[in-house]
């Protein structure tokens, strides 16, 4: 079996498992309907694209392994998602921004991945992309309502925009197994998407009169998810999502 | 042993249980069919939505349909590739989508136009004049619109 293969779908599921968790919270506690719907229908699709991605992995690992082995029956330290989908819904500018930054991530990986030498990648990344693409469309749109609102809906977009900014840089910074698997063709070189990415948050930064946030070259940033190092927060949801099969060891229903 | 036509004409009294004035071929997802033998058949599909909770439902449905037929073995598979599209329906069904009060896809996903040209026209009063509320409605298929001129809101089966 292809370890990296393996570890890089599941980073991949991580990512849309805990990002759609995420978002699901706020079910029910939109501040208008349209927009609990719509938070809640993103929430889906990403866990949808995690089951098919779980799927995969338990096909290629075998051993009995289902799609809720991941994220049921995994430790903290095993999961594999970035930091910036695992920190807490916070308010709603604040789930906006980092919907926005990972929105654009995700459509520029999934448009990339569409040419994996490894098929069933290529198919999920094709699958997704579609709806990614309304993912994206929704939440660079309240960026923009937010940001050329008015002056406290601005500031608290700002604030948003400059609090997620550091968990950014993760997202474009390869693990070893990200490295391994671009040598071998499946996954796209993920650095090279980042002037693509910057862009697309310049553009709709500017379009929303928020200022883009300056770092020097090189400047830190916060990492860690992608070799299991996670944030604190990460085991609350844990705590949640897996309870009963903790409690009840193998319960079906 | 049936043949695969048959298996189809059985598939024809499938319905999307969110959307239950479609069935699953008027949507386009049966993708392929494979007959075995007398007893055993697979049924190749592919999902709406990543997402969609419907389609544990019509997997479901399928096997029951064909048991139903004295089969005894049935498979359903997903396949992911090509993903699938709006422009699959067929458009007897786009036309029992309008009479049931959801707006069909309007256009094919190849010549889209840009979203500010979109017309959606009311399925109530056929007005042109008509607003988007929501890129998201009821369920991931769908969006919501408002009439403007017989002021009644509507869901748009968007193309995808
Ligand atoms: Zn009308």
């Amino acid at each position: 079996m292809n370890t990296s293969l393996l570890q890089y779908i599941l980073h991949l599921a991580d990512n849309s498992f805990i990002y759609g968790h995420r978002l699901s919270e706020w079910c029910g506690h939109g501040p208008e309907l349209e927009v609990d719907m719509a938070l809640s229908n993103i929430a889906l699709d990403n866990i949808g694209a995690a089951r098919s991605l779980y799927q995969y992995a338990a096909q290629l690992e075998g051993n009995g392994k289902t799609e809720d082995s991941y994220p049921y029956l995994r430790d903290g330290r095993a999961f594999r998602n970035v930091l910036l989908v695992e920190l807490p819904k916070g308010n709603f500018a604040e789930t906006i921004a980092r919907s926005f930054f990972f929105d654009a991530y995700q459509s520029l990986l999934y448009k990339a991945l569409m040419d994996s030498s490894d098929k069933q990648l290529a198919a999920i990344a094709e699958k997704s992309l579609k709806e990614v693409t309304y993912h994206l469309r929704f939440s660079s749109e309240w960026v923009i309502r937010l940001g050329d609102g008015t002056e406290e809906s601005k500031q608290k977009m700002q604030d948003a925009i400059s609090k997620y900014w550091d968990y950014t840089g993760e997202l474009f910074s390869a693990s070893e197994t990200e490295i391994d698997m671009i040598k071998n063709g499946m996954a796209p070189d993920i650095e090279s998407l980042k002037p693509s990415w910057e862009k697309i948050v310049s553009d709709t930064l500017e379009e929303a009169t928020l200022s883009y946030p300056l770092r020097a070259d090189g400047a830190w940033f916060q990492r860690g998810g992608k070799k299991g190092v996670h944030t604190e927060h990460l085991g609350f949801i844990l705590t949640e999502v897996q309870y009963l099969q903790k409690s009840y060891p193998g319960c079906e229903w | 042993m049936k043949s695969k036509e048959d298996i189809l004409s059985i598939l024809e009294n499938v319905c999307d249980p969110e959307v239950p004035v479609l069935t699953i071929q008027d949507l386009g997802i049966v993708r392929d069919v494979h007959v075995i033998s007398d007893k055993e058949v697979e049924v190749v599909i592919t999902p709406t939505y990543s997402g969609c909770p419907a389609m544990n439902t019509i997997s479901m449905n399928i096997k029951f349909e064909l048991l139903a037929h004295g089969f005894e073995q049935v498979l359903v598979t997903e396949i992911l590739s090509p993903a699938w599209t709006t422009d699959w329906m067929r458009e007897s069904g786009k036309q029992k989508l309008k009479e049931y009060g959801i707006a069909p896809p309007q256009y094919d996903t190849m010549n889209n136009p840009r979203e500010s040209d979109f017309v959606v026209p009311c399925p109530l009063c056929s007005s042109t004049n008509t607003k988007l509320v929501s890129q998201f409605g009821s369920t991931a298929c769908k969006a919501l619109y408002k009439c403007n001129d017989c002021l009644e809101p509507f869901d748009y089966f968007k193309c995808h």
